[in-house]
């Protein structure tokens, strides 16, 4: 397998502060991969180095096998989208997507038809002599787009390009652009701080937190089996609970709920839950499952996404409960009494 | 008071100050430019003054001289200027750039009288310059710098071109970094980004300071007459010797709006070729 | 090339050098009068022979120093009396103005809006010119008609001040206007909702907003007026401001008093600077 990116032991330091720490990882040629983290966990910076507008402090930085330290933007094989998309507003739609290609001093004819087959790629034909201010926002995202790719680079960086966009278009891009990237097949590397925008578009993630890389994995994977606590903390929604004794296949939280867990051989810190484990529908019949006794507090409806918070007798914690779309539960009330089971695969323990 | 009489409150002092003061004035001029004092004191309609500027070759010279010229400064000051204007808004530390600023306005507030002078002992035979230049074994005889074109020309710019950065500052602040940056990223050499990018992105404040630099230039007296020589000749000159030498004053009135006409028209071309409009000079 | 880009050292270091260059270009000539001023020479120039302070206090047969030289004295002081008023009476218009084009809605208010950025094309010569015309045709008809001599219309202090008044105005209005852009007229229907009169909306609410920027034209219009020579010179009577005044020495009588009087703007000039800078540092 070809990578067509390699990042080895990447560090970078803006005076004493690190703001990426000894990060490495390798991208597939082709995928869509994607980088997700908080604001100021050092995603901005990684892809600033990769596209060379920040030199890295040490490590090295391969693009199909070869060192980019040292090389200016300019002549890297690689463009980025900006976040504010970064279009020239003193030059037409034609302009903008030919400008790399002139600066590469193609002859004439072949820019014209670059530009016209990129244009008619991203469904724009017809809109050459347009002025970039009078697209709309969706138009805009796909001229810079545009713009990057007709230099055939070997990856296309973005950074967060769809946070401008209003929700309603914003869930459109996401699947305009996953199809743009399986048709053209150019390795996007796609940064945003929006988990439902990583898992949706890409073949990997990453997950980057204070500097470091926690996990890189499918979107499933990331979901299903997050490594560290802060994956599935904010990978997805999740109940989360401190633990703070394990006895004999027992976990004690803390506020006193017991839940029986085996096969853990260390003592875990903390306990995740996501909303969708809880098991409603006659758990008593199903193996390894603990019971939990609760009392509905509020229904929060949200269409195929309700969710019930409940109240445990227990321990008094209140977690959030995945509605089950069963007409049995149609006529839950707040107040009702709730017995629901949790699987013992579903109990995400971590040391930390 | 009512919203009418709030009104006519505002509107009639800014009436009386265009009206008094810029319109009649103006057309007073115009019309004292047609005017000829014959020879027994009676006050007839000629067209006299304007062919005494067409007949003396002097005239018509120094006038085409001085749009020339102050084109000429114009365009030196921002290529002077510019790459200043650029540094100070997108390559300094932020920390430095108000301090830096700050010293750019202090000249303009200095006025032209004392910085003018300034250079005049600067470029004087016996001046700063050539007393260093000689002290250093450069030159043997001071350089004759004073009273030259060469003078009138620095003089010209230093109390000029600094009315052209604040626009350009301003225009190339509010311009977003990240352009400059996806040039770059698409390939575009430095060369390229400024001719293609910047400099386009900058045009609405390289009019308005160029036109301001053109006009202090065009309409100045002090820098040509006291650092340029008998061979600098400016209208100005011409006009204020009309006046105030020979007190011929239709005839200076006739030189005045000739003057007019032609910052006017050379203000309008600026503005047409850029496709500014002057509502956007002030600002 | 930019703060975000990292470009190579010999661009940075050629630009840093030309940008050294330029401002070494700004300060040489303000450097050199400061210097020069204390020169212990009767010549303007150089060279050097020691420093004196005889061009500020002296008062002897060939050296009358600044502070002992009436006339140069009346002259700056002409200038600050013509720069209060011009000052005083363009802030009052401009802000009139600014706040007849930004906030209210009439028929030609584009024509009119266009003569009141005239100034800013047209040459102070002319604008002097052009004034002294006008001034001299309405004295002789006043004084042929109704026989009155009206001292205000022939070149004089109150001339001067009209005659830069009419383009300070102008500054003013932008100055005062570019703030005035900011202003957010929901305050003003607010205040109107609770049957304020416009007047007291424009006084209580609008003038307050617009303070700092007031009190910055009328500076600048004051030093607008301070250095102008251009549109002065057609109209100043028997009493010069001080650029004027220097004109007439440097043409004709340059002693280094002049250095010590441009030692004394520059002074007093970046002073002010540089306490308006510290003063807006520790402010923001």
């Amino acid at each position: 397998m070809s990578y067509v990116l390699e990042i080895i032991n990447v560090t970078k330091k803006f005076g004493e502060h690190k703001a990426v720490d000894a990060v490495s990882f390798n991208v597939e040629d082709g995928g869509f991969f994607s980088i997700l983290g908080g604001s100021g966990c050092g995603k901005t910076t990684l892809l600033r180095m990769i596209s060379g507008f920040e030199e890295v402090t040490e490590g090295e930085l391969l693009v199909r096998g070869v060192s980019m330290n040292g090389i200016p933007p300019e002549k890297r094989p690689v463009n980025i989208v900006f976040q504010n998309l970064a279009l020239f507003p003193m030059m037409n739609v034609e302009r903008n997507v030919a400008f790399g290609l002139q600066r590469r001093k193609l002859p004439r004819n072949e820019v014209r038809t670059r530009v016209a087959e990129m244009l008619e790629r991203v469904g724009l034909l017809g809109f050459e002599k347009k002025k970039v201010t009078e697209l709309s926002g969706g138009q805009r995202q796909r001229v810079a787009i545009a713009r990057s790719l007709v230099l055939r680079p070997s990856i296309l960086l973005l950074d967060e390009p769809l946070g401008a966009l209003d929700r309603k278009l914003r869930e459109h891009m996401k699947v305009e652009l996953k199809v743009l990237q399986k048709e053209i097949g150019t390795t996007f590397i796609y940064i945003t701080h929006d988990q439902s925008e990583a898992l949706v578009m890409s073949d990997r993630v990453a997950v980057m937190n204070e500097g470091r890389f926690e996990q890189i994995d499918t979107p499933k994977n990331l979901y299903k089996n997050p490594k560290t606590s802060f994956v599935a903390g904010f990978v997805g929604e999740s109940n989360e609970f401190d633990v703070v004794s394990y006895n004999n296949g027992v976990l004690t939280t803390e506020h006193g709920l017991k839940i029986k867990k085996s096969r853990i051989d260390f003592v875990p810190k903390k306990l995740f839950i996501r909303p969708e484990a809880f098991v409603l529908d006659s758990p008593e019949d199903l193996p390894d499952v603990d019971l939990v006794s609760t009392k509905v507090k509020t229904i929060l409806f949200d269409g195929s996404n309700t969710k019930i918070s409940v109240l445990i007798k227990e321990s008094n914690d209140e977690v959030l409960i995945s509605f089950p779309q069963n007409a049995k539960f149609e006529n839950l009330q707040e107040g009702d009494d709730l017995q629901v089971g949790i699987h013992q695969d579903d109990l995400k323990c971590y040391r930390e | 008071m009512s919203k009418r009489g709030t009104f006519y409150l505002l509107i009639v002092p800014v009436i009386l100050w265009l009206a008094v003061l810029i319109v009649i004035p103006h057309m007073d001029m115009m019309y004292r430019s047609f005017r000829l004092e014959t020879d027994d004191g009676a006050m007839v309609y000629s067209l006299s003054n304007y062919l005494v500027f067409f007949q003396d070759q002097i005239y018509w010279l120094t006038f085409v001289k001085t749009a020339v010229y102050s084109i000429g400064v114009t365009v030196l000051a921002f290529i002077v200027t510019f790459p200043v204007a650029f540094y100070l808004t997108k390559v300094v530390k932020v920390s430095y750039s108000s301090f830096m600023t700050l010293l750019l306005l202090i000249p303009i507030w200095i006025g032209e009288l004392v910085t003018v002078y300034g250079w005049m002992i600067l470029l004087r035979d016996n001046g700063v310059i050539n007393t260093f230049l000689m002290n250093i074994g450069l030159i043997d005889s001071p350089i004759e710098m004073l009273f030259t074109n060469f003078s009138m020309t620095i003089g010209l710019l230093y109390m000029s071109m600094l009315f052209m950065i604040i626009p350009m500052m301003s225009a190339l602040d509010s311009m977003d970094d990240s352009l400059i940056e996806a040039a770059s990223d698409l390939g575009a050499s430095k060369w390229t980004i400024f001719r293609q990018i910047v400099i386009p992105y900058t045009t609405p404040g390289i009019t308005s300071g160029g036109i301001i630099v053109f006009m202090l230039v065009i309409g100045d007296y002090v820098a040509p007459n006291i650092l340029g020589g008998k061979s600098s000749l400016w209208f100005t000159e011409q006009i204020y010797n009309k006046f105030l030498e020979s007190f011929n004053w239709n005839e200076g009135a006739a030189f005045g709006f000739l003057l007019l006409v032609l910052s006017s028209t050379i203000v309008w071309v600026a503005l047409k070729l850029s496709g500014q409009k002057l509502e956007k000079v002030g600002s | 090339m930019i703060r975000t880009l990292p470009c190579s050292l010999p661009y940075l270091a050629g630009y840093r050098l030309y940008i050294s260059l330029f401002y070494i270009f700004l300060i040489l000539p303000l450097i050199t009068i400061c210097v020069l001023a204390f020169n212990d020479s009767n010549y303007i120039a150089l060279p050097w022979k020691g420093f004196s302070l005889d061009w500020f206090f002296a008062n002897t047969d060939d050296r009358l120093g600044l502070f002992k030289d009436a006339d140069l004295l009346l002259s700056i002081w002409v200038s600050f009396k013509t720069g209060f008023f011009v000052a005083l009476f363009s802030t009052l218009v401009g802000t009139t103005a600014a706040l007849l084009f930004e906030q209210e809605q009439f028929r030609f208010k584009g024509a009119l809006y266009f003569l009141a950025l005239a100034p800013l094309v047209i040459p102070g010569v002319v604008l002097g010119l052009s004034i002294l015309l006008s001034s001299t045709n309405a004295g002789v008809y006043i004084e042929e008609t109704f026989g009155m001599d009206i001292e205000l219309l022939r070149p004089s202090f109150w001339l001067v001040v009209i005659g830069q008044f009419s383009f300070a105005a102008t500054y003013v209005m932008l100055l005062v206007g570019a703030r005035l852009k900011k202003f957010d007229r929901t305050l003003e229907e607010a205040a109107l909702s609770l049957r304020a009169t416009r007047l007291q909306v424009i006084w209580l609410i609008t003038i307050p907003f617009l303070r700092a920027s007031i009190i910055g034209a009328f500076i600048v219009a004051f030093l607008i007026s301070f250095s102008n020579f251009n549109t002065t010179i057609f109209l100043v009577g028997s009493d010069p401001t001080l650029p004027v005044d220097l004109y007439s020495r440097i043409k004709f009588s340059s002693t280094p008093v002049l250095n010590a009087v441009s030692f004394m703007v520059v002074a007093f000039i970046t002073l002010s600077a540089i306490l308006s800078f510290v003063f807006n540092r520790n402010k923001g």
